[in-house]
């Protein structure tokens, strides 16, 4: 057990070592290119050097790298050209308004879509589970942003009943909250709804239910006592998985209802080649999204007793 | 469930591609919910071809009068605009279905040029993309060894990062521009088309028929394109489509945070992000865009479900 999470871990710094390198190699290994797109296209040959030169980036790519590396393991995430402040100053306070977004998303998603699932998937074939599968297809296929504007133009342009940005202006406000929450559900639960009724109408056909139905045990009882147990195994997986997902969703939320987040930073930070700053950004994403990863694998070994520890 | 399909299509050989996909149209009629996934795809498909013939006009032309209009806007007479032919006036009888947008363009005749160009973008990129994730599928699935070893990890480190996330770093140090945009799809999700190439080859490799092409001396890259790819190709097309889904609303997201094709171009993830800064004043122009990309979406992932239901079927 204890080496098998060993390797795990392991396994995920490896990860994040090879991520890290392609990350950097992606951004800094034209430095002509990322002068030009810093100083403007306009910007003389002398004056992309001098900025090359005061920056460092004349030493070679690996001295860099091993900096930046050394730097990032101590807390010093560089200097964000955009805010003109440390990175870390920005970066931990949109992370914790990411957190608090993505914790209401998951918090709100996750009971709906397995409750639709589980209804879907008691009953194969039936009204209920048509109905439920269309739903879950139609609002998948509906972008985050083009939800974003359907839903305002209703709950803010027709209706009025809620604010149209999330800026936090004066203070928290949880109505600020809502149309955020509500895209991000809509578009991340008709995935976790499919998964669980795949895997519920699965249980539902296996032998052991079919004989708790004939000994008689009420149907409730069979549901939530037998066959749940087995069923919700796989959907645990995609729901942790789906934190993956939300990494991407938040950009395009954060940015339309400009909430002060994460993925709004990564954004504006790329717009204006704000090079620190995506770096931290999107090594922060990727170390979430390697995270959880693992997380997921370990739960899953540990929920299904029938996959060993390898 | 891939596995099923893959034994499927072992058992039938190879047969010539064109009645095979007149064939898969045949049967694509005992799948309803696949026939109208498959009609609102034509739909935007004539939509897109016709776009010179259909668009009432040209999707660049601005007109004072129209800006933030509502939808069924007719024009006061004698109002001035440019076209290519000099300055012309209005007569009274132009009538903007959809309103105008932000700075006073026609909101249907843009719509209308955008499902070109979504069209023309989203299918090159993810063909694009197919090209690279098939052969670095066939080459890891069939090769085994130090080059499997080398394609999957490499494949690893692009799939750790949420999809979006990397389309921004990309964009970032590449130039706005279509190329570019076809070149951050591929970079983003060969990966994914390989681990799925790669696990159905891992299942086909082991064939009779593979072992005969062997025996025969044939080389291994008639094995992989000519023996192996044709009997992968049911589970390749369902994701095609999915994948295709994907690409569409990839390109009008980059559009839509303002990393996409360039301007003017009038794809719909740029019409929305053009009329943004009315959304909560004037949502038309920016709520027809969402709903025409949510319908092509919307369509693709249909077929996809129509294709898949009867690729289980037989």
């Amino acid at each position: 057990m204890i080496l098998f999470l060993a390797k795990r871990l392991m396994l995920m710094l490896l990860t994040m070592l090879a991520v890290s390198i392609l990350l950097f190699l992606v951004l800094e290994i034209n430095v002509e290119n990322l002068a030009t797109r810093v100083l403007g296209q306009f910007s003389t040959p002398e004056q992309r050097q001098i900025w090359m030169e005061e920056n460092g980036y004349l030493r070679p790519l690996y001295v860099r790298y091993l900096e930046w590396v050394g730097d990032a393991l101590q807390g010093d995430l560089g200097h964000s050209t955009r805010f003109n402040v440390p990175v870390s100053e920005v970066l931990w306070e949109r992370l914790a308004n990411t957190g608090l977004l993505a914790l209401c998303v998951f918090a709100l998603m996750v009971p709906l879509s397995l409750t639709l699932g589980i209804l879907a998937g008691m009953k194969e074939g039936s009204s209920v589970d048509r109905s439920i599968t269309f739903v879950s297809v139609l609002t998948t296929s509906v972008p985050e942003f083009a939800s974003a504007v359907l839903l305002s133009a209703v709950f803010v342009f027709a209706l009025g009943w809620l604010p149209g940005t999330s800026g936090m202006n004066q203070g928290f406000r949880w109505e600020e909250m809502v149309l955020p929450v509500l895209v991000l559900v809509l578009y991340g639960f008709g995935y976790i709804a499919r998964m669980m009724r795949a895997s519920m109408a699965e249980v539902m056909q296996s032998p052991y239910i079919r004989t708790a139905v004939l000994k008689g045990l009420p149907y409730r009882r069979v549901i939530m006592r037998h066959a749940l147990r087995n069923a919700l195994i796989a959907p645990f997986t995609v729901i942790i998985l789906q934190i993956n997902w939300l990494l991407s969703g938040v950009i395009v939320v954060e940015y339309f209802f400009s909430y002060k987040g994460f993925g709004a930073l990564l954004l504006e930070a790329s717009l204006n080649t704000d090079i620190d700053v995506i770096q931290a950004c999107a090594a922060i994403a990727v170390l979430v999204a390697v995270g959880t990863q693992t997380l997921a694998d370990i739960g899953y070994t540990y929920l299904d007793p029938r996959i060993r520890f390898t | 469930m891939t596995e099923q399909t893959a034994d499927d299509a072992g058992t039938r050989r190879r047969g010539v591609p064109m009645r095979g996909a007149f064939r898969v149209l045949g049967l694509l009629r005992e799948s309803p919910v696949g026939m109208i996934g498959a009609g609102i795809i034509l739909f935007w498909v004539v939509v897109a071809i016709l776009a010179p013939v259909l668009a009432p006009y040209p999707p660049d032309q601005q007109i004072g009068p129209l800006v933030n209009a509502p939808p069924m806007t007719r024009a006061e007479p004698g109002r001035p605009y440019f076209t290519e032919e000099g300055m012309q006036t209005t007569d009274g009888t132009e009538l903007y279905l959809l309103g105008g947008d932000s700075i006073g363009r026609d909101v249907l005749s843009r719509l209308i040029w955008g499902a070109r160009s979504v069209l023309i973008y989203a299918p090159l990129a993810t063909a694009f993309a197919y090209a690279i994730g098939i052969l670095m599928g066939l080459l890891a699935g069939y090769k085994r060894g130090w080059v499997d070893d080398v394609l999957s990890r490499i494949s690893d480190m692009i799939l750790a990062f949420p999809v979006l996330v990397l389309y921004v770093v990309i964009i970032t140090v590449l130039d706005r521009s279509a190329l570019n945009i076809v070149l951050a799809v591929t970079f983003a999700s060969a990966p994914g088309i390989m681990r799925i190439v790669r696990g159905l080859v891992l299942v086909l490799r082991n064939r009779d028929y593979v072992a005969a092409a062997q025996t025969r001396g044939e080389s291994s890259w008639y094995i992989m394109f000519w023996e192996i790819l044709p009997n992968a190709r049911g589970p390749l097309i369902v994701d095609a489509c999915l994948r295709l889904g994907y690409t569409t609303i990839t390109i009008g997201v980059l559009g839509f945070l303002g990393l996409g094709l360039p301007p003017p171009d009038p794809n719909w993830g740029n019409l929305i992000a053009e009329n943004r800064n009315v959304a909560l004043t004037a949502p038309h122009s920016t709520v027809f865009p969402c709903i025409a990309i949510s319908s092509l979406v919307l369509g693709l992932n249909m077929l996809a479900d129509g294709l898949r239901e009867i690729s289980l079927k037989d």
